[in-house]
């Protein structure tokens, strides 16, 4: 008979090797998958994982592409890992995305074309406060209310794609080409872009702020009162009340945090890679980063390994895409197997697994 | 902008086709939690149940096959999220969001060759003189069978809850299921039994979309119909009848607002497609600002996880 | 007298490490309410167990009504006529009555045939109970009824009862004595395990004394006084009191009419509690759990805030701040949940210390931790307390209770507290580390600090303690000096028979 008894301590070598573990199982399931779709499953493998970044044909134009995909899901992913850690679920940062994005082009579309210094730091602080106030309205609904944050943010995320939507086609629509959606590309506003850092590498301001946003993470929860408080109420709620942490205060930060993170990496984005508000701009980083965060095991080094990965799934998906013709959905389904498997696997971290005879006589 | 092309008769009609979906994933849902599990993947669930309720009516040609085909499929899924959550003990928030995000992705992958195909026709059920009567007729007596069968299930859950005794021992699973366990129930079995229930009506749900009230099949098509189903729950205060009467207010404010839409109402679109959203949020922060869980009728061990020791 | 209702010879069950029951015999007659009589750890719930077929011996036979009787789980002892009602209820608040009975049973009839039985068996038996009543609703005298009438419906000739008057107002156990006495005389036997004793004096006309898992004596507890049966379960003959006098000091903690309403939906408020406690002084307050000890600490830590006068610490009101501004002002707490309360469980000592040491100890400068400070505390602690720990870094879950325990309790004193307030301080401790736990509580007040000592254990607090007050429903007695206090009077005053008005039912 199987039974399950709790480990005395989270084991560390599970803990490192699970998400080890969750990348081959996936990769199996994978192959199996394009199997099935008719693909060669070595090949799509290779595709995904090995080409992107050694491949001399395609190399030198997804190596860059790493660093653009992997820097917003690193930096969303760090504000969700706090929130999850206390038991505060964010599931919404893909609308707080959105409208640090809003909040950050709509400066710079406002200040068009007045050139400055200031314009770029002064989107920066709109994205963040954008994303900032719409993670407000859960954290608020919640603290008062008690209000459930994940159903609340989510439907936070459609309202959003909304939003996007009526100022791609409305107040944000780029008043020089009549007749089509979406704003002006920041790309021609030299003050708001946010351009290329180092040539060919992709990394611009968000990519920094993305590796910002670790060290702070690492510092805040190693370091910090708060993150132990962070800790602590997602492990012993009732001892984090023993200690003198406050519940409401936590939620709020927290929620904030995240919020602000996501609103930032939107913000990053439509004024870099993405270049423009339109209706098509969101394209699930939100989502994604709730699997880089968890794959990453909430930790902020486990977070920039896992945001690479994914990062590197989507690139590498591209690819298959490209040449194999492989769906792009099957890049979705690959990412939501990687989070099965880790939970998974997740057992084995806290549980022994042990074989007991049945009880005698 | 032109109100009177707006009829009530028909607005009351299609309110009902509108609200079935969430009604059918919403009343799978409150069995999960009456039975102390929460599964937000209901997202996932319906969407899978579209896409393949869709593509067995397609190859079969018969649309109530379709619709079994859904139902199974939405089990099948559910089986997942239970084995995930109640056996290898894992997270229940991350496994329903890991199910929505797979179930998505799934879904669109199934359902690629499928695009722009027209569903075999589900007809609208013949009560013959009784349709023609002026109001009611439309609204009571000329809807497809689906919209029937909702119903019968709301009924029959009300029914199984309140009478059975399997209804009684699922209730008490989901009230405290420390005591079930003391008293020797099998905690677990039941879960996973409501969990596979709710999936199948969510798979319905799903279907019901793409085979009757688009009814076509499109990535993603559901658009967050789920999470609507999640918070019709709490709405209801986990009551059957309930879960009705909000899903039909629910589906009266989306075809209220297409209506507006097509008569030319002067807010932009996008607006007027945030109201359900916006109003089932305010919804919940009505429901939920009242006093301790105990009110609220949620049940005890909703979230909690359930371990066995010994 | 005919053959014994139930006879147990030589029952042995060991566990891992310790020996729960050790040649177990004695005989339960007809007509008999029998007590079973022991501290914590002295293998009565073990036995019981046995008995109810949750657990099955190592050795040893039963014999029910002379035939032998080997339950291999309560569905069988159930059938065979043995009904058992625990301490801890399995019920269900969203449920109605007649609902938690059918589901507690093996093969219930029909709803409203049930919903009949009830009403007539509970009226029958004293203990009336409406039927479509939600249990959510029911006070914990209710509730027990509930568990009760389970169990009489499926007609048992042994009824095992575990501790069952400690969640009772006193009317509630006068009826539930009729009641029982009623099951006696109508063929029914009662064990009855408790540790009340003037209850078992007035109730049962034999006990058995279990010690460290043995029977060490049979006897009529109506023949005993209240001393001689605690010393048969304790096994010394009880020391006088340590403490001499009650100290001089200064008052230092006031609580005045402290009302609080419990926050846990079925948890005991908290009513008029008003006591005065000096430097020096060690307080016990004694009762069964389900009093309002655990509404009483978190109105003592800031946990649960009350009104701002109705806690007042030296001289000034702190009714409505929180843990960390009273531990700032000296004001520390010792739960009685160890894990999950006290000290988070996967959590490592380090940062347990941490936990409620980061005011007093300065262990967080401008928001950051003092991680080599907190290890530092963490091995006083450890050192001084002889915690038994492989290093600080251990998870908290990794530690015996006992250890565990020690490190908590120690962790709170080497705090400098001006008072400390502890609850259950030695549960589940083993003797040697209760001992050190005792002594550290002596010395703290000795060096003018200020004990509550919470606990249900008596000794404990005749011990070490200078005055006792009783927790009883929410309401605390009229403290009296521990000098010159009886075991029978402290008995009548945990039973309710105090200085004050007896409290009601519901609240």
């Amino acid at each position: 008979m199987l039974r399950l008894e709790k480990r005395p301590s989270p084991s560390t070598v599970w803990t490192i090797a699970t998400p080890l573990l969750a990348v081959a199982f996936t990769m199996v399931a994978g192959g199996f998958l394009f199997a099935a779709l008719g693909k060669d499953p070595f090949v799509a493998i290779k595709l995904i994982f090995f080409d992107p970044l050694f491949s001399e044909q395609y190399g030198a134009y997804s190596r860059p592409q790493l660093l653009i995909k992997a820097g917003p899901l690193i930096l969303i992913a760090i504000g969700l890992s706090i929130g999850f850690r206390a038991g505060v679920w964010n599931i919404g940062a893909e609308g707080q995305y959105i409208v640090g994005a809003l909040f950050g082009a709509g400066v710079a579309l406002a200040l068009f074309p007045t050139p400055g210094w200031y314009i770029f730091p002064l989107m920066i602080v709109a994205g963040a406060l954008g994303g900032f106030l719409w993670a407000m309205i859960p954290a608020i609904l919640k603290t008062r209310f008690n209000t459930n944050e994940i159903l609340v943010s989510l439907l936070l995320v459609y309202v959003a794609e909304k939003l996007l939507a009526a100022m791609s086609l409305g107040l944000m629509r780029n008043p020089d080409i009549p007749g089509f959606p979406g704003s002006r590309n920041l790309r021609h506003y030299p003050s708001a872009h946010n351009a290329e850092l180092i040539a060919g590498t992709g990394m611009h301001w968000g990519v920094a702020a993305a590796f910002i946003a670790v060290i702070f993470a690492y510092v805040l929860l190693h370091r910090h009162i708060l993150g132990f408080q962070v800790q602590l109420a997602g492990q012993a709620p009732r001892a984090a009340r023993f200690a003198g942490v406050a519940p409401a205060k936590l939620v709020v930060v927290c929620l904030g945090l995240s919020g602000a993170l996501a609103g930032l990496a939107g913000m990053f984005e439509v004024s870099g890679p993405a270049g423009q508000v339109n209706i098509d701009f969101a394209v699930g980083y939100g989502f994604t980063a709730i699997i880089v965060a968890f794959l990453g095991r909430l930790h902020p080094v486990g977070i920039v390994l896992a945001g690479f990965l994914l990062a590197l799934t989507f690139i590498g998906g591209e690819l298959a895409q490209f040449i194999l013709r492989l769906p792009s959905a099957s890049i979705q389904v690959f990412q939501g197997m990687l989070l099965f498997f880790l939970l998974a696997l997740d057992l084995l971290t806290n549980y022994r697994i042990r074989f007991s005879p049945a009880e005698a006589r | 902008m032109d109100l009177s092309s707006i009829n009530p008769v028909v607005l009351a009609a299609a309110l009902m086709v509108a609200a079935t979906p969430i009604l059918l994933a919403a009343i799978g849902e409150l069995i999960v939690e009456k039975a102390g599990v929460l599964n937000l993947g209901v997202e996932g669930m319906m969407i899978v149940g579209a896409v393949l309720g869709f593509i067995v009516a397609v190859q079969s040609g018969n649309p109530y096959l379709g619709m079994v085909g859904a139902a199974v499929g939405g089990a099948g899924l559910g089986l997942l999220f239970a084995l995930l959550t109640q056996v290898l003990l894992a997270n229940q928030v991350a496994s329903g969001l890991a199910l929505t995000l797979f179930g998505l992705g799934f879904s669109a992958l199934l359902g690629q060759g499928f695009v722009g195909i027209s569903p075999p026709r589900t007809p609208k059920l013949n009560f013959g003189p009784l349709s023609e009567i002026p109001v009611l007729g439309p609204v009571l007596f000329s809807h497809d069978f689906m919209v029937y069968v909702s119903l019968a299930i709301v009924a029959a859950v009300w029914y199984f809850l309140r009478y059975t005794r399997a209804g009684m021992i699922l209730r008490a699973v989901g009230e405290n299921h420390d005591a079930a366990h003391a008293l020797g129930y099998r905690v677990r079995r039941i879960r996973v039994l409501a969990i596979m229930f709710g999936g199948a009506c969510a798979g319905m749900g799903g279907a019901y979309l793409s085979l009757i009230r688009v009814p076509q099949w499109t990535e993603g098509m559901t658009a967050g119909a789920g999470w609507i189903a999640l918070a019709l729950v709490v709405f209801a205060s986990w009551r059957p009848w309930r879960v009705v009467l909000g899903a039909y207010l629910f589906g009266g404010i989306v075809v209220l607002q297409l209506n507006l839409q097509a008569a030319g109402f002067r807010i932009p679109v996008e607006y007027l497609s945030m109201s359900p959203y916006l109003i089932t949020i305010l919804v919940l922060v009505l429901i939920s600002s009242g006093k301790a869980r105990g009110s609220l009728n949620a049940p005890g061990s909703l979230n909690r996880s359930f371990h066995a020791s010994g | 007298m005919g053959q014994p209702l139930l006879r147990l010879k030589g029952l042995t069950k060991t566990y891992p490490g310790v020996v729960a029951n050790s040649d177990i015999s004695f005989d339960l007659n007809q007509n008999e309410i029998h007590a079973l009589l022991g501290e914590n750890g002295a293998g009565k719930s073990t036995l019981v167990k046995i008995i109810y077929g949750l657990v099955r011996p190592d050795s040893g036979d039963m014999l029910l009504r002379g035939e032998p009787y080997e339950p291999d789980n309560p569905a069988t002892a159930r059938a065979a006529g043995v009904g058992m009602v625990f301490q801890h209820f399995s019920l269900f608040d969203a449920l109605d009555v007649a609902e938690n009975i059918a589901l507690g049973m093996d093969s219930p009839p029909p709803m409203r045939e049930l919903a009949r039985s009830i009403r007539e068996v509970s009226h029958e038996y004293g203990l009336p109970l409406d039927p479509t009543r939600l249990v959510g609703e029911l006070s914990a005298g209710e509730r027990q009824r509930v568990e009760i009438i389970r169990c009489l419906l499926q007609n048992p000739k042994l009824l095992i009862m575990d501790e069952p008057t400690s969640v009772l107002t006193p009317q509630e156990v006068e009826i539930l004595f009729q009641t029982l006495r009623k099951l006696r005389d109508e063929g029914t036997s009662i064990l009855y395990i408790s540790h009340k004793l003037e209850e078992i004096r007035s109730l049962c006309e034999h006990a058995t004394v279990l010690r460290l898992g043995k029977v060490v004596a049979t006897c009529d507890p109506r023949q005993k006084s209240a001393r001689e049966l605690a010393e048969m379960m304790v096994g010394t003959t009880l020391q006088p009191p340590a403490r001499s006098t009650i100290p001089e000091g200064q008052t230092v903690l006031e609580l005045r009419d402290l009302s609080l309403k419990s926050e846990n939906l079925f948890g005991t408020s908290l009513k008029n509690v008003s006591v005065s406690l000096r430097r020096g002084e060690i307080l016990g307050i004694g009762g069964v759990a389900g009093n309002g000890q655990d509404e009483l600490l978190a109105a003592l830590s800031g946990e649960a805030r009350s009104r701002r006068d109705s806690v007042i610490l030296e001289g000034k009101p702190i009714g409505h701040l929180g843990p960390l501004a009273r531990r700032r002002l000296g004001l520390l707490a010792a739960p009685e949940e160890r894990l999950g309360h006290a000290a988070a469980p996967d959590m490592s000592l380090t940062e347990n210390a941490l936990l409620t040491g980061a005011v007093r100890e300065k262990l967080v400068k401008g928001g950051f931790v003092d991680w080599s400070g907190a290890r530092a505390f963490a091995d006083r602690v450890i050192e001084r307390f002889d915690v038994r720990t492989p290093g600080a870094h251990v998870a908290a879950r990794a530690l015996s209770g006992g250890n565990l325990q020690k490190f908590v309790i120690g962790r709170e004193i080497m705090q400098r507290p001006g008072v400390l307030v502890v609850n259950q301080p030695t549960w589940g401790v083993d003797a040697s580390a209760a001992a050190a736990i005792r002594q550290a509580l002596i010395d703290l007040a000795e060096n003018g600090a200020a004990v509550i000592l919470i606990s249900q254990d008596l000794d404990e607090i005749l011990e070490i303690a200078d005055s006792f007050a009783a927790l009883n429903g929410g309401r605390l007695s009229n403290p009296r000096p521990v000098r010159g206090l009886t075991l029978e009077e402290i008995g009548l005053m945990l039973g309710g028979a105090h200085d004050m008005e007896v409290a009601h039912a519901s609240t």
